[in-house]
């Protein structure tokens, strides 16, 4: 067992856990924060995609372990009781449909939003299409959630 | 995933240390490729040392035209790099081609040459660079240091620390990723140095992991344009054959990638 300590949306997260706990596990089963999805379990899908001190990384090939003293954030930990700019958008432009894949897309949206604004670049639909690599719907397909990043990006610009 | 040991290493000392007083135990840097890995069940270590903790291992360095770059440097602070994208932009082309965001936030190049996969973008990119890869014991040539699927000169228990080079006058990268999973069905590296002489390395296309192609260098050596490729014979003896292509599709794609890789630099 190894004793881990963290920062999950905001509040001290602290528990003893098996060594190879994955971190969408100890987010998931420890402390039943069970938005973070687990899709393909394989690095592909990007249903598990948190954020790790402000980065988007793929909670199910991180250890719980290695996110020792990180602030980690979840779809959970999005919102403060309104909805995130980019989940109004998700729900305004039909952005999912069965939505198991939809935690990860717009964890990785506001990731990506954060970046290009950060540096200063244009995030174009085929940014968008690019930068959504790793997050994959089986269902909906990508038009209605390009279109919801590229009204949540304008959303979090206004808001 | 099996049972295993996490441990934390605070220095490269500590790391060596903990991973010689381990049964069967691995070093963990971004552990993209090993954790995947150890879920699957091919590989099961004892003990996992993770060099996240320590200091000093991540960060590029360009100072005229020498590139240091830390072995836990992330794939996403290659790309992002504005020094690297100036001194050689092929190399942060490369670095953002990798995976996907969620992957380059996490994954690193002293991680993905250590693993030496054969279809990885780095190890071409470093082959052609003519780098050099720094441990904790030695300094190793790029051609020296990959010595075939999944393996490399690195002894047990040696680190990486940072990877050097001389940029190039010119270079470009370009691949024909798998659709899936992003990694190179074959991907080509060309390299221009100050001299003239040209280094090619391909990956993603050998049965034996990333290597220089000696035609291609000759006929870029001779004259560096994307047209000086369409004269060169590209044999498929020796390239890898599998459900997504054979060696006959791969020797084609290798002349395309280096066409693109040449118009790119």
């Amino acid at each position: 067992m190894t004793e881990i300590s963290m920062t999950v949306n905001g509040t001290a997260a602290r528990a003893a856990v098996p060594d190879n706990t994955l971190l969408v596990e100890f987010l998931r089963e420890h402390l039943r924060l069970t938005g973070t999805h687990v899709g393909c379990d394989t690095s592909q899908c990007g249903a598990c995609v948190v954020h790790v001190d402000g980065r988007a990384v793929k909670s199910c090939t991180m250890l719980a372990a290695s996110a020792e003293g990180a602030r980690v954030t979840t779809i959970e930990g999005l919102s403060n009781g309104e909805l995130h700019p980019m989940q109004v958008a998700f729900k305004e432009n039909h952005g999912l449909q069965c939505g198991f894949c939809t935690p990860g897309m717009i964890m990785t949206a506001t990731d990506m939003v954060a970046r290009y604004t950060a540096n200063g670049r244009e995030l174009s639909e085929k940014a968008i299409r690019h930068e959504l690599e790793g997050n994959i719907c089986r269902c909906t397909g990508y038009h209605n959630i390009v279109r919801a990043i590229q009204d949540g990006a304008a959303k979090m610009a206004s808001s | 995933m099996y049972d295993l040991n996490y441990h934390r290493a605070t220095s490269i000392d500590d790391a060596v240390a903990k991973r010689a007083a381990a049964s069967d135990g691995q070093f963990l840097a971004g552990g993209q490729t090993l954790l995947p890995t150890m879920k699957h069940h091919l590989a099961a270590p004892s003990d996992l040392i993770d060099l996240r903790g320590i200091a000093d291992l991540s960060g590029v360095k360009v100072s005229d035209k020498r590139v240091t770059i830390g072995a836990m440097t992330t794939h996403a602070a290659v790309a992002g790099n504005a020094e690297l994208a100036k001194a050689c932009p092929a190399l942060t082309v490369l670095a953002g081609g990798i995976g996907d965001p969620a992957v380059r936030h996490q994954g690193t190049i002293g991680g993905s040459i250590a693993t030496n996969d054969p279809a990885a973008d780095y190890p071409a990119g470093l082959l052609a660079l003519g780098a050099t890869i720094h441990t904790d014991k030695r300094a190793i040539a790029a051609d020296e240091f990959f010595t075939g699927l999944f393996s490399t000169a690195l002894e047990d228990g040696e680190i990486i620390t940072s990877i050097s080079f001389e940029a190039p006058a010119q270079c470009g990268y370009a691949k024909f990723p798998n659709p899936a999973s992003r990694y190179a069905m074959t991907g080509v590296f060309a390299a221009r140095g100050a001299d003239g002489k040209v280094r090619v390395a391909v990956t993603g296309a050998g049965a034996d992991g990333v290597f220089r192609h000696q035609g291609l260098e000759d006929a870029l050596s001779a004259d560096w344009s994307a047209s000086a490729v369409d004269g060169v014979a590209v044999s498929a003896d020796g390239l890898m054959s599998d459900i997504h292509c054979d060696a006959a599709y791969r020797a084609n794609l290798i002349k395309t990638m280096a066409r693109r890789a040449v118009a790119a630099a």
